[in-house]
C-alpha cells in the first residue's frame, strides 16, 4: 500500500512563505506587524531620551498638586486651592455640558429646519435652503467669532440697565438680561427647601431627587399603560384612549411638588457691577454653545430631510391601504425607516460636535482643552502627560458614543440574506 | 525653510534626521547648522513684539532675538519667529520648537525648576496691573470687588489675580482670554470692568486705544513681574550665549557704547571692559563657542539696551513707558550687567 | 363635418366656444401666491413669520451694507467719511479694510514682488485638474482650460510678473493645455508631476531637489515594473528599498551637482512668510490630494481579511476620529520634537499637511467603507468569478463603483478639510480668518472693524465650499450609469 502525499500536501519549503497564497498572507502581516512595532517602539524611544536629557520624567504627580487658577464656570464647587485633577474634572465637566446642550438644541433646530425645508412654503422652503448652505459652507470658527463678537459688541453691557431711564431694558418679562459680559437668567429658588443631602463639597438637594422619582415613576407607569393598551388592542381590536392619563402621570405629580417646595424663578437683580440672585450664563459658554447649535444644526437638517426622503411614498399609500390613520402611518411605518437612515449620521453629527468643543479655545471657555490641555499644561510644564491625557478622555467619550451608535445600528439592521 | 530639509523630511523623516545633526543638546551647533535662529515671541503686542502689514517683525523682545541672531550668526534677519500663545510658550521652547523665548514671560521658581527653562536674566522689571474706564469710577484696585476682570490664560497674572483677590477677601468674575488682541476687544466692548495684566503691556494697550484719555491705570501693583528671556534647561553654554548677549546690550549703555559710535569705540576706547566687550582685546567670544566680535555684532543690531528701550517702547513711541526701574543701576534702576572679564 | 354642423338644431352649439380665460385666482402671480405661501392657516403664518426674519435681517444689516466705504487710509478716516456722507450717528461698513490689506489676506507675507508665483501655481492646479476632472466633457474641459490660462495669466501679469517669468509661463501652460486637448493619456502624468511643480513655486529654491524626488519615484517604479513578473511581492519590496535608497544617498550631492550644472533657482520663500488664503489653499489642496488615497488604502485595510491589517487599521482610524483636530494639530506643532530624534528640523506647513491628510483620510476610509459596503455582494462574487487577484478585482470593478456611490461623502469630507485649515491659526501660523485679522486689527489703523474681515472671508470660504459642492452634484449626475 502507497500513500500518496503528492500535490495536496506538499512539504513546507521556506519560499512558500512568499509564493503560497496561504502563506503569504501570513508572511504580510508579520512584516507589517514588525514595522509598525519598531515604528512605534522607535517614537518611544526617542521620547523618553529626550525627556530625560530635559531632566523630564512621565509622571501624572501634578494632578494632585495646587492648582491656584480661577475657573468662570463650575459645575461642582472649585476654587484656586483644588487641585489639577479637580480643575480637569470642572473642565471635563464643561465640555460635557457645552456638547450635551449643543447636542440636543442642534437637534431640535435640525429637525424643524430639515422639515420646513420640505415645506410647500416657497418662502420658508427658500429660506431654510440659504440657512442650510451659508452655515454648512463656512467654517465653524467664524461662526463662533461672529457670534462672539454679536455678543460682546451688539449687547450692552450690566450697567446700561442701571439707574431709573435705563439704556436696556430686560426681556421677557424682566427675566433675562443679556450683556456683554454674560446672560443673566432667572435662578429656580424655593420657599420650602426640604434641604440637601452632602456628598463632601457637593449637596444634592432632596426636591432635585424627588422630582427624579416622580419622573421616574410616571415614565414607568406610562410604559405600562402602553403595554396594557397595546394587550387590549390585540384582543378586542380597539385601542383605548390612553393619552390624557399618562398626560395626568407626568404633570400631576410635578405640580404638586412644585407647590409642595414652593418653587418659582427668582429674577436677576443688578448689584454693584454686576447682575445677582440669577444665573449669570458666561458669554463664552453662550456663544460657544449657539455657534455650536446653529453650525451642527445646518448638517442635522440635511440628514432629516434625506431620512425623510428616503421613505418612499408606496410605504405610506401601502399604509393607508391598510386602513391606518395617518398619526398611526407615520409612527409605525415613515419614522421607523427614517430613522434607519437619519440616526447613524445624526449620532456622527453628535461625535463632531462634541469634538469641535474643543474650538473654546477661540472664546475662552474653559472646557477640558482649556482647564487641562491650557492653564494646567502651562503652570505645570507637563506637556507629555497632560496632552496623553487629554487625546485619550476625548477619545473614551468619543467611543463611547460610536458604541451607542453600534448598539442602535446592529438593533435596527436589515437582516440580508 | 530649507529645501533639502523639506524633502529630506518627505522621503524618510527617520533617517535623514538621526543621521545627519548634532549631538544631543548642543543648540548652538544646531542653530549654526540651521543658519537660521527660532525665536517664539508674542502673537502681537504692540512694542514688544508686533509683525507689521509686510510681515516684519519688531519690538522690545524681538530686538533681543535679533541681537542673539546677530551674535551667533552674524546676520540680524536670519531669524524664524514662532508666535506663541502665553499657552503654548513654555511647552514650544521645551519640545525644542524654539530656541530662545523672548516673550514676556516672568521669572519665577516653579518655571526656573519644574518646568526645566532657564531665565537667563531680567530684561524688564514689570508688575501686575489694572486698566479700567475713567467713567467707572474706580481709584484703587481695592475698590474691584465683584467686578469682571479680562485675564490672559496660562500667564502669572492670572495666579496673581487669584491670590490678590483672595487675600483681600474679594470677588471676581474671570473672563478668559487667549491674546493681547482679545483682551482689548473685549475690554473695549465693556465686556469687563477691568483688564489686567503686565504694567508695561497694560500701557502698550492703552496707547494705542483711539481715546488713551479715557482709560486709567490703577496704581496699585499687585506683583513681582520680572520679565526675561529663557532657554531650555540643560544647555548651559546656549544659556551663557543668551545671558551675555543680555548683559552686553545692557553693559553697552553703560559704557556709552552705542550703535553709532561703536565702530569708532572698537579701534579707539580706551577703556578695558569696553576693549574685552567688543573684542579688541582678550578674546572672550571663543569661550562661549563665538568668534571675538559677537557682543560687537549684538549691540550694532539694534543699538544698546538704552536704545533698544527708546526706539521701541520709550517715551517717544507711542507705548511711553518711563525706564523706572529699568534704568541703569547708575540712574538708580536695577539694569546691572555683571562684569565683563 | 362642417355641414353637419349647419344641420343641426338650433339649441345645440355648433362651434368650439373661444377658450375663457382661467379665474383671475387661478392664475398668473396670485395663483402662485395661494400655493406658494397662502395655501392654509399654517402656510400663512409661516410665510409671515419669513418675511419678518427676511425683514429684520435686511433691517439690521441693509443700512450698514449700503453706507460701505471702498476707499480709506484708516477706520478714522472711515467712520469719518461715513459721517460726512450720511450724517452723524450713521454705521456704515468700512470695506477700504479689505482693499487696504488684500494682498495680506490673499498671500500673508509673502514677497511681494514674488506674488506671480502662487497665482501660477494655483493656475496650473487647474491644468492639472482638468484631464481627471472634465474628461468626458469637451466644452467644459476647454472652457476651465482657456479660463484658467488667461486669468492665470492677466493676473500674473497685473501682480507684476518678470517678463522673463510672463513668457515662460505663456509657453508652459500652452504647451501643457496643447497635450491635455492632443494626448489625454500622457497629461495624466504631467498632472502627476503637478505636485512638484507647485512647491517649487511656492518654496522657491532649486528645481533640482524636487526632480530627485520625482526621479525616486520613477525608479522604484521601474524597478517594479521589471521585476514584478518574477517576483511578485519581492518586486513591491525591492522597489521600496531601492526608491528609499535613492533618496537617501544619491539624490541629494546628485542635485547639488546638476543645480551646478544648470542652475533653475528661484528665490526661497520660507514658511513663516506663507499666510492668508496662499496657506489656505495650499495646505487645502495638499491634504485633498493626499487623503483620498491614504484614505482608500485605509478602507480597504479595515476589510481586509487580514486580521492585524485590519486591527492596525481599526485602531488608527478610531484613534484620528476620535480626537479633536485642534490637539492633533497641538501635538505636530509642540510635541512632534519629543517624538524625533534631537536636532530634527521639520517644517511646520508640511506637520500641518501630514495631520490634517491623516485627519481627514480616517473620515475618507469610513466614507469609502460605506461605499464598499454598499455594493452588492454579486460583484465582489463576479470579481472572483472572473479569477481576478484581489488588486485587480478592486482597481477594475470594486472601487470604480465604490468611490462612485461615495462622492457625495468624498466631497463634503474635503469641504470641512478645507473649512479645518482655519484652525491652523492655532498653532502660530496665519490662515486668513483669525490671525490676519488679529493681526491687521492690532495695528493702529484698523482698529476696531471685527465685522468687515469676517464678513469677506466667510464669502471666499463660501464661494470655494459652496463651488466644491456643486460640482460633487454635476459629477454625481454625470456618473450616473443606472436608466431610471
Amino acid at each position: 500500500m502507497v500513500t500518496y502525499t503528492g500535490a495536496d500536501n506538499p512539504p513546507f519549503r521556506l519560499s512558500m512563505l512568499i509564493y503560497d497564497r496561504r502563506y503569504r498572507s501570513l508572511t504580510l502581516q508579520a512584516i507589517v506587524f514588525i514595522l509598525v512595532m519598531l515604528a512605534a517602539s522607535w517614537l518611544i524611544d526617542n521620547t523618553l531620551r529626550n525627556l530625560s536629557a530635559m531632566g523630564k520624567t512621565l509622571s501624572f504627580d501634578f494632578l494632585f498638586r495646587r492648582a491656584g487658577y480661577d475657573i468662570p464656570q463650575q459645575l461642582i464647587p472649585y476654587n484656586s486651592d483644588d487641585t489639577h485633577l479637580r480643575a480637569t474634572v470642572i473642565g471635563l465637566l464643561n465640555t460635557l455640558l457645552v456638547s450635551i446642550l449643543g447636542c440636543i438644541a442642534a437637534t431640535i433646530l435640525g429637525v424643524i429646519v430639515g422639515v420646513l425645508r420640505l415645506s410647500s412654503n416657497w418662502l420658508i422652503a427658500r429660506l431654510m435652503t440659504v440657512y442650510v448652505e451659508v452655515f454648512r459652507n463656512i467654517p465653524l470658527l467664524l461662526w463662533i467669532l461672529v457670534c462672539l463678537a454679536i455678543f460682546t459688541e451688539v449687547m450692552p453691557p450690566p450697567n446700561a440697565y442701571r439707574g431709573e431711564n435705563p439704556a436696556a431694558n430686560m426681556i421677557l418679562f424682566d427675566m433675562i438680561a443679556p450683556t456683554n459680559r454674560y446672560t443673566a437668567i432667572p435662578s429656580i429658588g424655593m420657599t420650602n427647601p426640604p434641604g440637601t443631602i452632602s456628598l463632601g463639597r457637593e449637596g444634592i438637594s432632596w426636591a432635585f431627587i424627588a422630582f427624579a422619582v416622580v419622573i421616574a415613576a410616571a415614565w414607568t407607569g406610562w410604559r405600562v399603560l402602553r403595554n396594557w393598551a397595546q394587550r387590549v388592542q390585540d384582543r378586542t381590536g380597539k385601542r383605548p384612549r390612553t393619552w390624557w392619563i399618562s398626560l395626568a402621570m407626568f404633570v400631576v405629580p410635578v405640580l404638586f411638588l412644585t407647590w409642595y417646595f414652593g418653587l418659582h424663578l427668582v429674577p436677576p437683580v443688578l448689584r454693584g457691577f454686576n447682575f445677582a440672585d440669577g444665573i449669570n450664563l458666561d458669554n463664552a459658554f453662550v456663544v460657544l454653545w449657539l455657534a455650536l447649535t446653529l453650525y451642527t444644526g445646518a448638517f442635522i437638517a440635511e440628514i432629516v430631510r434625506a431620512g425623510i426622503l428616503a421613505v418612499s411614498r408606496g410605504q405610506t399609500e401601502a399604509a393607508f391601504a391598510l386602513g391606518l390613520r395617518p398619526r398611526r402611518t407615520m409612527s409605525l411605518v415613515v419614522l421607523p425607516q427614517a430613522l434607519r437612515v437619519i440616526v447613524p449620521p445624526l449620532i456622527s453629527q453628535y461625535l463632531n460636535l462634541t469634538k469641535n468643543s474643543s474650538l473654546a479655545i477661540a472664546v475662552g471657555y474653559m472646557d477640558l482643552r482649556g482647564t487641562l490641555g491650557g492653564t494646567t499644561l502651562n503652570q505645570t510644564g507637563r506637556e507629555m502627560e497632560a496632552m496623553v491625557l487629554m487625546m485619550g478622555i476625548y477619545l473614551a467619550l468619543s467611543l463611547i458614543i460610536s458604541a451607542g451608535m453600534n448598539i442602535f445600528n446592529s438593533r435596527v439592521k436589515l437582516k440580508e440574506r | 525653510m530649507k529645501k533639502s530639509v523639506f524633502f529630506g523630511s518627505v522621503t524618510a523623516v527617520a533617517l535623514a534626521a538621526s543621521g545627519a545633526l548634532a549631538a544631543e543638546g548642543d543648540t548652538l551647533k544646531e542653530v549654526k547648522a540651521r543658519g537660521v535662529l527660532n525665536c517664539g515671541v508674542n502673537t502681537g503686542l504692540i512694542g514688544f513684539a508686533a509683525p507689521d502689514a509686510n510681515g516684519n517683525w519688531s519690538g522690545f523682545d524681538v530686538a533681543f532675538c535679533k541681537a542673539m541672531a546677530a551674535a551667533v550668526l552674524g546676520d540680524a534677519t536670519k531669524i524664524k519667529y514662532v508666535p506663541t500663545t502665553g499657552q503654548t510658550r513654555f511647552t514650544a521652547l521645551s519640545s525644542g520648537e524654539v530656541d530662545l523665548l523672548a516673550r514676556n514671560s516672568t521669572w519665577t521658581f516653579q518655571r526656573d525648576t519644574d518646568l526645566k527653562l532657564d531665565f537667563i536674566g531680567v530684561n524688564y522689571y514689570d508688575g501686575q496691573g489694572f486698566m479700567v474706564r475713567k467713567d467707572l469710577g474706580v481709584s484703587s484696585a481695592k475698590e474691584l470687588n465683584g467686578a469682571t476682570i479680562c485675564i490672559q490664560t496660562g500667564t502669572t497674572t492670572e495666579l496673581n489675580l487669584a491670590d490678590y483677590f483672595k487675600a483681600n477677601n474679594m470677588d471676581y468674575q474671570p473672563v478668559n482670554i487667549d491674546s493681547n488682541a482679545e483682551g482689548e476687544q473685549q475690554y473695549m466692548a465693556g465686556a469687563c470692568d477691568a483688564y489686567t495684566t503686565d504694567a508695561s503691556g497694560l500701557a502698550a494697550t492703552r496707547a494705542s486705544f483711539a481715546d488713551p484719555e479715557n482709560h486709567i491705570i490703577l496704581p496699585e501693583i499687585i506683583s513681582k513681574e520680572p520679565l526675561g528671556p529663557a532657554v531650555r534647561h540643560g544647555d548651559n553654554n546656549w544659556g551663557d550665549i543668551a545671558r551675555w548677549t543680555l548683559y552686553a546690550l545692557i553693559a553697552a549703555e553703560e559704557y556709552g557704547v552705542t550703535s553709532a559710535n561703536i565702530d569708532e569705540l572698537a579701534k579707539s576706547s580706551q577703556n578695558p571692559e569696553v576693549q574685552r566687550l567688543l573684542g579688541t582685546t582678550d578674546d572672550l567670544g571663543k569661550m562661549i563657542g563665538l568668534d571675538a566680535e559677537w557682543a560687537k555684532r549684538a549691540i550694532k543690531a539694534g543699538g544698546n539696551y538704552g536704545e533698544i528701550f527708546a526706539a521701541t517702547i520709550g517715551e517717544q513711541t507711542p507705548i511711553g513707558l518711563a525706564r523706572g526701574l529699568n534704568a541703569q543701576w547708575t540712574q538708580g534702576g536695577l539694569m546691572y550687567a555683571m562684569p565683563f572679564r | 363635418m362642417s355641414e353637419t354642423h349647419s344641420e343641426t338644431v338650433a339649441y345645440v352649439r355648433e362651434t368650439m366656444l373661444p377658450p375663457e380665460p382661467p379665474p383671475l385666482a387661478e392664475s398668473g402671480a396670485i395663483k402662485w401666491l395661494r400655493e406658494n405661501l397662502f395655501s392654509g392657516p399654517l402656510n400663512i403664518a409661516l410665510t409671515f413669520v419669513g418675511l419678518g426674519i427676511v425683514w429684520l435681517i435686511l433691517s439690521t444689516v441693509g443700512p450698514w451694507l449700503s453706507h460701505s466705504v471702498w476707499n480709506a487710509g484708516s477706520m478714522a478716516e472711515c467712520r469719518q467719511i461715513i459721517a460726512e456722507t450720511w450724517g452723524q450717528g450713521a454705521s456704515g461698513a468700512c470695506f477700504a479694510l479689505i482693499k487696504h490689506r488684500w494682498n495680506q489676506f490673499m498671500f500673508g507675507f509673502y514677497p511681494q514682488v514674488l506674488y506671480w508665483r502662487p497665482v501660477l501655481a494655483f493656475g496650473l492646479l487647474f491644468l492639472a485638474l482638468a484631464p481627471v476632472l472634465f474628461s468626458e466633457s469637451a466644452k467644459a474641459r476647454r472652457i476651465v482650460l482657456g479660463l484658467s490660462m488667461v486669468l492665470t495669466f492677466v493676473i500674473a501679469a497685473l501682480l507684476g510678473a518678470p517678463v522673463a517669468a510672463l513668457l515662460g509661463m505663456a509657453v508652459l501652460m500652452l504647451a501643457w493645455a496643447a497635450l491635455i486637448e492632443t494626448r489625454p493619456q500622457w497629461s495624466l502624468l504631467a498632472s502627476l508631476v503637478y505636485p512638484f511643480i507647485a512647491v517649487w513655486l511656492l518654496w522657491g529654491g532649486s528645481l533640482w531637489s524636487e526632480a530627485m524626488v520625482l526621479a525616486g519615484f520613477g525608479l522604484g517604479f521601474a524597478v517594479w515594473r521589471v521585476l514584478a513578473a518574477r517576483f511578485g511581492l519581492l518586486a513591491f519590496a525591492l522597489a521600496v528599498v531601492v526608491a528609499a535608497a535613492w533618496w537617501l544617498l544619491l539624490s541629494g550631492p546628485l542635485a547639488s551637482a546638476l543645480a551646478g550644472v544648470l542652475p533653475l533657482r528661484l528665490r526661497p520663500v520660507s514658511s513663516d512668510q506663507f499666510g492668508g488664503f496662499v496657506l489656505s489653499i495650499t495646505i487645502g489642496v495638499a491634504g485633498i490630494a493626499l487623503s483620498l488615497p491614504l484614505g482608500v488604502i485605509l478602507a480597504l485595510a479595515r476589510r481586509s481579511d487580514l486580521p492585524v491589517i485590519k486591527l492596525l487599521a481599526v485602531m488608527f482610524i478610531e484613534f484620528i476620529r476620535g480626537v479633536p483636530l485642534i490637539t492633533l494639530l497641538f501635538v505636530a506643532s509642540l510635541l512632534l520634537n519629543y517624538f524625533l530624534p534631537p536636532g530634527t528640523n521639520f517644517d511646520i506647513i508640511l506637520r500641518v499637511i501630514i495631520m490634517v491628510t491623516l485627519f481627514a483620510a480616517a473620515y475618507m476610509a469610513e466614507v469609502i467603507r460605506g461605499g464598499l459596503a454598499a455594493l452588492p455582494k454579486g460583484q465582489y462574487e463576479a470579481a472572483d468569478a472572473l479569477g481576478l487577484d484581489y488588486w485587480k478585482a478592486q482597481r477594475l470593478i470594486i472601487l470604480p463603483q465604490a468611490l462612485k456611490i461615495s462622492i457625495p461623502g468624498i466631497v463634503s469630507t474635503f469641504i470641512g478639510m478645507f473649512k479645518d485649515t482655519t484652525l491652523v491659526v492655532f498653532v502660530g501660523l496665519f490662515d486668513p480668518l483669525k490671525a490676519m485679522a488679529d493681526t491687521i486689527r492690532a495695528s493702529f489703523e484698523w482698529k476696531g472693524a471685527y465685522w468687515e474681515p469676517y464678513i469677506f472671508v466667510g464669502a471666499i470660504f463660501f464661494i470655494l465650499c459652496f463651488g466644491m459642492s456643486r460640482y460633487s452634484m454635476y459629477l454625481e449626475r454625470r456618473l450616473k450609469r443606472d436608466h431610471r
